[in-house]
């Protein structure tokens, strides 16, 4: 009896193991792919049997999207506005999920459930009119509708994540510093705010990613590489007569080798940020 | 140590004025944190959505300056466009496949990080790669993964004889939107296996190990305590998972253009071209109003049945 329940143990071990084999492997290999296409010549690349590993591997592609390309205009358009729309959404996000988690508003869970629904709104339900205003406004292909727009996009997740967080914080300690004479600013700035920056790390990469992806609001808003974004530029990446495999796999990687990393070294953060609301059920 | 009681006793007669002047600030302070998020959100995401409403009753026109009232005429149109009817198919083809793909395959991937292993940390930190990859790269790489005469896939199919001959995925009406399906699911299964970890590890551990004391199986006790207790966090996900699924764009645009022969044009990418290629701004309003709707009926059918299900488990 006990040598066979012995054998079923290591059975269902065995079985874990290859399962989640599976799922590391159905995860990063497509990845993996991508990164070895980038460094293979085009010759290998058309070759009938694919080749794994990028032997004898060239730098040519990645030559390729940055001189002839221009790719780093594209990297430094994004990174701005990633990176404003990250400063804005976590200062614009910190305030109002501070007020909603720790001053007195009425119905603050309506306002943060009606906040949430917004971020349902079929996106391309508010192209038309933007766009509209944007041209009445003289905002075409400049940075700031983009990061208008992904600020209204990214403050209901960095809304509701840091308002889980907010809440995690004692509130013995807001009386206490009430009591010492400290305002609801105060309060913020130099107690919450503190104690709670692993969520706006997290928040904040969040945020950035959500502003680094964005492809249907850069194509309509932007043009020329000038303004035009990561994931615009990598869409309008063909030649007439041939799709550039190469050439799109090496600017796949230097735009998400940045993300995965981040991502990889925050990762517990992250998913204890995204899953809040699913732990609080 | 010493100087406290004194300090002490001069803040008290200000505390007193301090606590009039407070009671102020604590009534008008959370409306000023709350303004700048308010405000954006009021002329960024909702004043559009109205004044899509607005448009979607005119026929304003970018190309020729017209710019009337004409009531309903849009949507009559939509009624009749045989184009929307197929894109509004194919969305909810789509939707429906990637959403029930996606709850059943991050089901089994949950139930299999729920066990204690080493190199646990691992796997998740490699699931949150799809994830954190841009939809654009994602389409870009599916589409060298799938490529009709040099992809990988069809050439890993035809070593280990499941295919005959090289397959054009995406190039082919009738496996264009299977393709754009697998795509979605490898990019979002691993997101929703995390969500549904997380509730998983919600269920009390005594609950399970009372089953388990009781002679139950590990399959008995996921079907009989587990599941059920999951099930609401289940629907939550689902719903999600499902408007957002609703409104796919950046696979669609990218990979195939909606194409080939309109077999994959989905509604985000049908209104997008009337907007902007045919510069029909009435008429792309109707069109996404009608999207608008369709998503407000998910969310609230969803909504009724997670709300009777909440009702059902707490009485």
């Amino acid at each position: 009896m006990p040598s066979s329940w012995r054998a079923q143990l290591l059975i269902t071990r065995i079985a874990l193991y290859l399962a989640s084999a599976l799922i590391v492997v159905w995860s990063v290999a497509p990845f993996l792919w991508q990164l070895s296409t980038s460094f293979q010549e085009d010759r290998l690349l058309s070759s009938p049997t694919p080749s794994f590993l990028p032997w004898p591997g060239t730098l040519e592609h990645f030559r390729n999207i940055f001189v002839e390309k221009e790719f780093h205009l594209y990297i430094v358009n994004s990174a701005i506005v990633a990176g404003l729309t990250t400063l804005f959404c976590l200062a614009i996000g910190a305030a109002a999920a501070f007020a909603l988690a720790r001053l007195r508003v009425y119905y603050h869970f309506g306002i943060l459930a009606l906040i949430l629904s917004v971020s349902m709104f079929p996106q391309i339900a508010i192209v038309a009119p933007l766009y509209l205003a944007a041209s009445a406004l003289g905002l075409m292909n400049t940075y700031t509708i983009l990061v208008l727009i992904y600020l209204s996009l990214g403050l209901p997740l960095v809304i509701w994540v840091l308002f889980g967080y907010f809440q995690t914080i004692p509130r013995e300690i807001d009386e206490a510093a009430i009591i010492d004479g400290a305002g609801p600013l105060r309060l913020m700035v130099s107690i919450i705010l503190p104690m709670s920056l692993p969520g706006f790390v997290t928040t904040g990469l969040l945020a950035f990613i959500m502003a680094w992806n964005e492809f249907m609001f850069a194509l309509a808003f932007t043009s020329g590489v000038e303004r035009q974004t990561i994931p615009v530029g990598i869409a309008n990446f063909t030649n007439l007569y041939y799709v550039p495999w190469g050439d799109l796999a090496a600017a796949s990687v230097v735009v998400t080798l940045p993300l995965v990393l981040l991502v990889l070294a925050f990762q517990r953060w992250i998913i204890q940020g995204l899953t809040q609301g699913a732990v609080k059920e | 140590m010493t100087a406290l009681p004194s300090a002490g006793l001069a803040a008290g007669s200000r505390r007193s004025k301090r606590l009039g002047r407070r009671s102020r600030a604590e009534r008008w302070a959370p409306l000023l944190f709350l303004l700048p998020a308010v405000v954006t959100l009021a002329t960024v995401s909702v004043y559009p959505v109205l004044d899509g409403m607005r448009l979607s009753l005119r026929n304003t026109m970018l190309s020729t300056q017209e710019d009337e009232f004409v009531g309903l005429a849009n949507y009559l149109r939509l009624t009749g466009d045989p184009q929307f009817w197929s894109a509004w198919q194919h969305t909810m083809l789509f939707t429906a496949a990637s959403t029930l793909l996606e709850t059943l395959l991050g089901m089994a991937m949950a139930v299999v990080l729920y066990e204690t292993f080493r190199g646990r940390g691992w796997v998740r930190a490699a699931m949150l790669v799809p994830w954190a990859i841009p939809t654009v790269v994602t389409s870009k790489m599916f589409g060298w993964l799938f490529d009709g005469q040099h992809g990988v896939v069809n050439w890993l199919l035809m070593q280990a004889g499941l295919i005959d001959g090289y397959v054009n995925w995406y190039g082919d009406s009738r496996t264009a939107l299977l393709t754009i399906i697998i795509a979605d699911v490898w990019k979002t299964t691993p997101f929703m296996a995390l969500l549904l970890l997380a509730g998983l590890q919600t269920v009390p551990h005594s609950l399970v190990e009372a089953a388990r004391i009781d002679g139950a199986g590990p399959w008995q006790s996921f079907w009989s305590i587990r599941l059920p207790l999951l099930f609401t966090t289940l629907l939550i996900a689902g719903m999600f998972r499902a408007l957002d699924a609703f409104r796919i764009f950046d696979l669609v645009y990218v990979l195939t253009g909606g194409g080939p022969a309109d077999s994959t044009e989905v509604l985000s990418t049908l209104s997008y071209k009337v907007l902007f290629s045919g510069l029909d701004f009435g008429y792309g309003s109707a069109l996404s109003a009608a999207m608008f709707i369709t998503e407000a009926v998910i969310a609230l059918g969803f909504g009724l049945f997670i709300v009777r299900r909440m009702r059902r488990d707490n009485g």
